[in-house]
This record gives structure tokens, sequence and C-alpha cells, in this order.
């Protein structure tokens, strides 16, 4: 539900956005030093990095027959890299 | 109606391979009349199993062209693709010989969900009351009429990708249970089906309620489960 | 025949003849949009990364993007992040509201929000 509401709120911006083009500058504009755009995409990283590697972890059980170890060890390792990736991309967009 | 139909049946065990026959066609032809033709006049060794033959038993659950079906109440000219038919043992199930296979791990399975009744009350004790329009009653009752066919165990994807996986069934009826008012086994049920191999395995794929010929839904009861065993955990009761 | 009953060798599979059914096109729906979504994740990632090399960083990738292959390919991944989540919200209306029969209707509804909301991008991008 969480996540749900994340990618709503994310999908009417980058529509709004998108419309006449888009630059850096723009986008730029909008996001650097704004603390409500580093609140909501920081959380929205935190909570794809909860919810992505459980999904694709499931995947590796059922269709390539990974153990539930194998699994569970590959899904952290995943939120790991998301986290790490996501919060430095809200980092650059926002500093 | 003069034409012969065309049937491949499954002969041997899992890895054994269609055996092809020609059987007249006649009007009203179930699948079960086919294979019964089949083993009286064409191939004496076959072997398959039935009983009431009026689609009050289960026990003709085989796969028809592809979909898990009660066989005596499957019509040949519902799902004959031209003029040829081809039947085959559940999916999912060992196969002990042609279109017989072992139902030994279906109800095993139905035991771990712990999907038997205990309750507390002897003869000595009142009646239970139990309100029939309650809504843990009209849950249990919507699931009950469960005869234990394996149709959705042979149709569920997820008993193929996960081999403990409970299956549909046995959470359909651990959900009757669970919904019971009188049943006292209640949290050891609840652990019983909220592992890995229990109600979070389901994916939704609905193939269960889609193929029940009693058109019970196990999806809703799964749904069910895991509604329940999320909250309890949460609380820390499990 | 096998002498042993009970490993998962000696059973039939189902093939895709079992699976035509809706129910079972919205799992697949859903699990292939999410495996596209996590393989494209880090990438978009990365991309708005580059941003932390100033803004000619981010306009360089977005120079890059600018061209027609690409632009389909974000129209594409907006419509699969919209159907991933009409899907997801349908699951959550099947795990937590009160339902019955085999909610046919929803699925469809499922697949129309998503359409919608990639024509939505889609006229942003055109307009």
């Amino acid at each position: 539900m969480v996540l749900a509401q994340f990618v709503l709120v994310h999908l009417a911006t980058i529509i709004y956005a998108v419309r006449g083009g888009l630059s850096g500058g723009e986008i730029l504009a909008r996001t650097q030093g704004s603390w409500a755009i580093a609140a909501f995409y920081g959380a929205f990283v935190i909570a794809c990095a909860v919810h992505v590697p459980l999904g694709l972890a499931r995947i590796a059980e059922e269709w390539l027959g990974w153990s539930g170890r194998c699994s569970n060890a590959a899904a952290a390792a995943c939120a790991l890299v998301i986290a790490l990736l996501g919060l430095r991309a809200v980092y650059a967009v926002v500093a | 109606m003069n034409r012969n139909l065309k049937v491949k049946v499954w002969r041997g065990g899992a890895d054994g391979d269609f055996s092809k026959y020609e059987v007249p066609r006649q009007a009203s032809q179930t699948v079960l009349d086919v294979i019964t033709y089949i083993q009286r006049r064409l191939e004496p060794s076959l072997s398959y199993r039935f009983s009431c033959r009026v689609g009050v038993c289960g026990s003709c659950a085989m796969t028809v062209n592809g979909i898990a079906r009660w066989t005596c109440r499957t019509h040949v000219a519902k799902v004959v693709e031209g003029d040829t038919l081809e039947v085959a043992p559940l999916s999912n199930l060992p196969v002990i010989k042609d279109l017989a296979t072992d139902m030994a791990e279906f109800f095993d399975k139905w035991a771990r969900a712990k999907g038997s009744f205990r309750g507390s009350k002897t003869r000595h004790d009142e009646f239970a009351r139990v309100e029939p329009g309650s809504l843990e009653r009209m849950a249990a009752n919507a699931g009950i009429e469960c005869i234990g066919c394996g149709v959705c165990y042979a149709s569920c994807d997820l008993v193929s990708w996960r081999p403990d996986y409970l299956g549909p069934a046995a959470l359909n009826r651990a959900w009757t249970l669970v919904n019971d008012i009188r049943d006292t086994g209640q949290i050891e049920r609840l652990r019983a089906v909220a592992g890995d191999a229990g109600c979070h395995a389901c994916h939704t794929q609905g193939s269960c309620s889609e193929r029940c010929p009693k058109a019970i839904e196990p999806t809703a009861g799964i749904s069910g489960l895991k509604r329940l065993a999320a909250r309890r955990a949460m609380r820390g009761e499990l | 025949m096998s002498g042993s009953l009970s490993t998962t060798a000696s059973r039939r599979r189902n093939d895709f003849r079992a699976r035509r059914h809706a129910s079972w096109w919205a799992f697949l729906v859903h699990r292939m949009s999410g495996i596209a979504l996590a393989a494209f994740l880090p990438v978009h990632f990365w991309a708005l990364g580059e941003a932390l090399r100033g803004e000619g960083g981010l306009d360089g990738f977005l120079h890059f993007a600018d061209r027609p292959l690409f632009k389909f390919g974000e129209w594409g991944l907006v419509v699969l992040l919209a159907i991933h989540l009409t899907g997801g919200l349908r699951l959550l209306a099947i795990e937590f509201l009160p339902w019955s029969g085999l909610r046919k209707s929803w699925i469809a509804a499922t697949v129309a929000l998503g359409i919608a909301g990639g024509l939505a991008f889609a006229l942003a991008l055109i307009g």
C-alpha cells in the first residue's frame, strides 16, 4: 500500500514533468535543495529496496530452483545495491 | 455421427507415453465413457480410477486435453478438438500406472495443514451454538463441499514449482476449520499454514478456483489465511 | 516402471493449455513487468547519479536519451510500472477486501488503468 502511493505520486510527477521536453537544468532546478524531494524519493528508494529483492527471491526459488538460503542472500545483496545506488541518485539531484 | 474419435491415452509411469485408440462416437458421450470403452474392448490392461460415474465422488479426475477435469462430467462434445482427445493422469502427482496417480502426498499435506477437526465437547455437553449467518460460518460453508478430488492440486503451478507447497485443497480445508468456532486447534493450524510452504507460497494464479468442479474458490480461503497469518504474526502470536 | 514414487521426476506437469485463463495471465504480466522493472531500476539510478557531475552530466544523458527508440522504451517502462502498480492493487484487493467469484472484471479494470497510465505518459511525451 505504501509503495503504491509512492508509485502513484511518481507517475503523476513524471507525466507532468515530461510535458514540453526535459532538460537537466529543468529537473535540477526543481530538485536541488528540496527537502521534500529528498524525503519523498529517499523513502521511495528504501521501499523499493525492500520490495524488489523479495519479488526476485521468489522468482529465483520458483523458476531457477534456488534454495531459500541462496535466494535470501541474493535478495539481501540486491537490497543493498538498490539502496546505495538509489540514495546516491537522490543525493545527486538534491544536493 | 459416424466418425470415430481418435483418442491418445497415457500409458506407463511418468516416463511413459501416449498410445492411440479409435473409439466410436456416440451422443452424450463422456470422457469416462470413452476410457471405459477402451479398457473393455481395446486395451484390457489400461488402469484408471472411477467410482460413482455421476459427479459426486471425484475419483475419475484426469487431465483431458491439458486441463484437469472430472471425466464422468466432461462431455466429449464439449472438449473434443476436431475428432481428437488426449487423456492423461493428473499432473503434480506420482503416476502409478497409466491414468492412476498416487494420492498419498495430497492427503499427507491435508494432514500437515492440520485439516482435521478438533473439538472440546463430548456427547455429555450441550450442543455447540453456531450462528449460520455469521461471517465465519458463511466463509466455512463456502469451502466445506470439497471432496478431495485433486483437480485444484493438479492445476496449480506453485505445487509444481515448490514440492513442499501444501496446495489449494489442504489450505481450503484449513480455512474452513479456521472459521469453525468449535475447533480448538487454531494456533497450531495457523502455524502449520503460515510458512513458506503454506499460504504465502500462493501467487493468486487462480487456476484452483478456475478448475474446481464444485465451484469452490481456494483463492479466497488462501487470501483469508494470508490475512490472518499476517495479523497474528504481527501481534507475535505465531 | 520407475521404482521411486516420491521424487518430483515421477510426475507429469501442466503445459500452456492449463494456463489459458485470465487470472493466470494477470500473474504472468505482473511477474514479467516486475522483472523488467527490476532490471531497469539500477540503470535509472545510475543515469540520475550522472547529475553528480553537475547539470552537464545529466544533460549529457538526456541528450543521449533524446532519440525515438529511447522515448519508446521510456514509454514502455512507464506502462510496465502502471501495469505492475494496478496489478499489485488488484492483489491487495483480493487479499484485504471481501469478494467472491472469479473477479474477471477486476482484471479488466487493472489492464484498463495500466493502459490509461501509459496513454497519459505518451501524450505528455508527445505534447
